[in-house]
């Protein structure tokens, strides 16, 4: 039975949230229940967010998790304060570009992703970091379907300029291709 | 029907509308502030009033003001603005007018925190201000629920003539989940005959919150009296889970309630007979219904947010028959599935045995 | 034989409950006229407050909503935003106008809300029996300052016109007394005004009206009237405090 539980961690302005909702989204247009709740509050303010994702097959119940499966880290702060939360064998998707601490636990899957240096390389230095997360953690870990996450991304930049909702569906490919092509 | 992936705030932002609220009056305190700014663009749309008012006193009367028209009214706030309406709600529950008020709770007492909390369930279902009385309190688990109870709230606000509140708490605000809108049906309400609207050509009306006379303000608290026991006979809601004749029966309302099931779920991976009793509305509080479901259980465990509130009427309802337990957090602390699993496990070790 | 006094239509038969030498009484009246003579009485909703000034709702036949102490600009603006076509007044003592309600209408003034108040100064609290209010002058004696009102402890006496006509939205602030005829019909007038400048939509109208309280000043009406005008309109001078004559909306 399909059940993730995802947590997904950074600095405010990483698109942190963003990320969390078009992952939501994506599994809302595949039939799965799901659920995204923030962080809010002084945290936000003090400029770290992180929000938890859970789809499901199964009605959801916590919406936060005690240990979630899936953790996305998009700084360092992040990493240290969630790795050791991660449930044994879940997998780790780490920012490299932002985290250069290694990972001390051996009981992870981890996906580095050095996301900020693709952005630079492949997308002209444009700060989608979150996206190209995204695509990575999907090519690696079909929470849903890359389909399903580009129509998200249509859906969270509904009204948005339609240059960056072009520029998202690249970044998506930048992190999926990065995956696939063996890291 | 489309389903949409909303957060808690906007969902009953947008529900009110469809339910024919056309007038909000707010003050901003977190965690509900897209409550009012989603109604702030929302409303006009629909030719409807949105006025920030100055303060939390001011708009629970801004509402009383709104209501005595018997247009359809809606505030929200949060923990200590609630309470700054205490002294509104009081005078909305004695002239006998109908408004919902959302109160996506948080950690208190005091400025307390703006974490999700359940600290105000005494005074969501105690009455709150001064004076006999009581609100109907509705508590949504998900944002679905919320919808739905948002529609309800206000059908049993005009069929009762009686504040209602909507008891979430910053989770629920701030959640997204998928929902559906589906404008439900009620049975046709009475006219408000009441509403004070200019006498035109007819008699004039008057609406007010006192009765100088002892003898008349003894019969309008028998008539709110009357009132709130037809509630408990006609209104009562709840939901259960699980298996029928469980060793711990668990209890627990809104986000809490949500908790639990996951904690039914877990449980039967583990082998315990649970189940979940979830009260949707906490005032009338479903006493019967807990009574007979305790009656099953070889014992209860009420998991709340704050340090035992509706664990006082739990007790009431239950009367002694089984063993009643208490599990809770407070100060934003939200209860984990795997805390819950274990405390059972180690009442069902050791107390339970002891009080069989 | 031609009539040319009667009771206005708005103001209903029944004799006036308030103490001897009380000017709530006039100034309901006169309300009651302007009321008559604009023919808004099936379109108006009155707000009460509470003191003595609730019983306003006894006497005016309009339609009434009374809420709790201090509140009344604030129910009367989600009246008038429900009903944006009523004319809706307010009637508060100085109490429930400039002590607890401060907040309130301060801000329906500064909203330029489209409501018409009236504020009956009688420099005490009346109905909880004569305690001070924010409108006792110095050197005053209430039963909360039975050494008279010192302002090193009490503060000074509170002129709620002068400060409600610093606000953007208000239109129209007047202050008027009933202790002589010739008061009465420039009342009368600055009521009229009041009405029309919710009418017309220029903004929020407030009328202070200065009025005895013999009962709580332990003086006989003719004694009260007289304390009236030799304290009271020193320190709370009548006349046009305001007087906006555009739209308040156009100017914003």
């Amino acid at each position: 039975m399909k059940h993730h539980e995802i947590l997904i961690a950074g600095f405010g302005g990483q698109g942190i949230l963003f990320l969390g909702r078009t992952l939501a989204l994506a599994g809302m247009f595949e039939g799965y229940e799901v659920s995204w709740y923030p962080s809010y509050g002084p945290e936000m303010r003090g400029g770290t967010a992180n929000c938890t994702v859970i789809v499901s097959e199964e009605e959801i119940g916590a919406t936060i998790s005690d240990h979630p499966d899936i953790c996305i880290v998009m700084n360092e702060p992040s990493f240290h304060r969630f790795v050791p939360l991660v449930r044994p064998k879940g997998l780790l998707v780490v920012n490299t570009s932002l985290v250069r601490t290694h990972c001390p636990r051996e009981d992870l899957e981890v996906l580095p992703v050095p996301a900020n240096d693709l952005a630079r390389v492949y997308l002209n230095g444009a700060e989608v970091t979150n996206t190209i997360i995204l695509g990575a953690l999907l090519a690696r870990c079909p929470v849903v379907c890359r389909k399903s996450a580009e129509w998200a991304l249509a859906e969270a930049l509904r009204g948005k300029r339609e240059s960056l909702y072009t520029l998202n569906l690249k970044a998506l490919g930048v992190g999926w291709e990065f995956v696939a092509k063996g890291g | 029907m489309e389903k949409v992936l909303m957060r808690g705030n906007e969902a009953v932002a947008e529900a009110a509308v469809r339910a024919g609220c056309r007038l909000y009056f707010g003050y901003p305190i977190t965690p509900q502030n897209e409550i009012s700014e989603y109604l702030s663009f929302r409303l006009p749309q629909v030719g409807g009033v949105f006025l920030q008012a100055e303060s939390e006193v001011a708009a629970i009367h801004m509402i009383y003001g709104a209501a005595s028209t018997g247009a359809r009214v809606m505030t929200s706030s949060s923990g200590p603005g609630i309470s700054l309406m205490q002294e509104g709600l009081s005078s909305l529950a004695a002239a006998e007018l109908p408004c919902v008020v959302v109160n996506m709770s948080r950690g208190g007492p005091g400025v307390g925190n703006i974490q999700p909390a359940q600290s105000d369930y005494f005074q969501a279902v105690k009455g709150g201000g001064h004076g006999d009385y009581r609100l109907i309190v509705l508590a949504p688990s998900t944002v679905q629920e919320l919808v739905d109870l948002t529609y309800r709230a206000f059908y049993l606000a005009d069929k009762y003539r009686n504040p209602v509140e909507i008891l979430g708490d910053g989770m629920l605000g701030q959640m997204m989940e998928p929902v559906v809108f589906r404008d439900p049906e009620f049975p046709p309400l009475p006219p408000k005959d009441w509403a004070v609207r200019g006498k035109g050509n007819g008699p004039r009306k008057w609406i007010v919150c006192f009765d100088l006379d002892p003898k008349g303000l003894e019969e309008l608290n028998l008539r709110l009296w009357r009132k709130y026991r037809r509630l408990e006979e006609e209104e009562v809601d709840y939901v259960t889970f699980g298996c029928s004749e469980p060793e711990v029966l668990l209890v627990g309302f809104g986000t809490v309630g949500r908790i639990l099931r996951s904690v039914v779920r877990e449980g039967e991976k583990e082998g315990l007979k649970l189940a979940l009793f979830r009260p949707i509305t906490l005032f009338p509080f479903p006493k019967k219904a807990l009574q007979e479901y305790a009656r099953k259980a070889r014992a209860v465990l009420v998991v709340e947010m704050n340090l035992g509130q509706m664990l006082e009427d739990v007790e009431l309802a239950v009367r002694g028959e089984v063993p009643v337990f208490f599990l809770g957090h407070t100060g934003g602390v939200i209860p984990t599935v795997e805390e819950v699993l274990e405390y059972i496990h180690f009442l069902l070790a050791k107390e339970v045995r002891v009080w069989k | 034989m031609e009539v040319v006094f009667k009771r206005p239509r708005t103001l209903l038969k029944k004799p006036f409950t308030y103490c001897p030498g009380c000017h709530h009484g006039l100034a309901q009246r006169l309300i009651a006229e302007v009321i008559d003579e604009l023919n808004i009485a099936d379109r108006t909703i009155g707000v009460g407050p509470i003191g003595c000034s609730v019983y306003i709702y006894e006497f005016i036949d309009v339609d009434f909503v009374v809420g709790a102490h201090g509140r009344a600009p604030a129910i009367a603006t989600g009246i008038k935003r429900a009903l944006p076509d009523c004319v809706v007044f307010s009637y508060q003592g100085d109490g429930d106008i400039a002590a607890i309600g401060t907040s309130e209408i301060i801000h329906v003034a500064n909203r330029g809300e489209l409501i018409t108040a009236f504020f009956v100064n009688n420099a005490v609290f009346g109905m909880t029996g004569g305690q001070m209010a924010p409108t006792t002058l110095v050197g005053q004696k209430t039963k909360t300052t039975p050494f008279g009102r010192n302002p090193e402890v009490h503060g000074f006496p509170f002129r709620l016109g002068e400060c409600l006509s610093v606000a953007e939205g208000s239109a129209y602030i007047a202050r008027v007394a009933l202790t002589r005829p010739q008061f009465i019909r420039q009342a009368k007038e600055c009521i009229r005004k009041a009405f029309l400048a919710q009418i017309e939509q220029k903004g929020f109208a407030l009328v202070e009206i200065l009025s005895p309280c013999p009962t709580n000043w332990g003086m006989s009406p003719k004694e009260a009237v007289d304390w009236l005008e030799q304290h009271m309109i020193p320190y709370f001078p009548l006349g046009e405090l305001k007087v906006k004559e555009c739209l308040s909306r156009e100017t914003s």
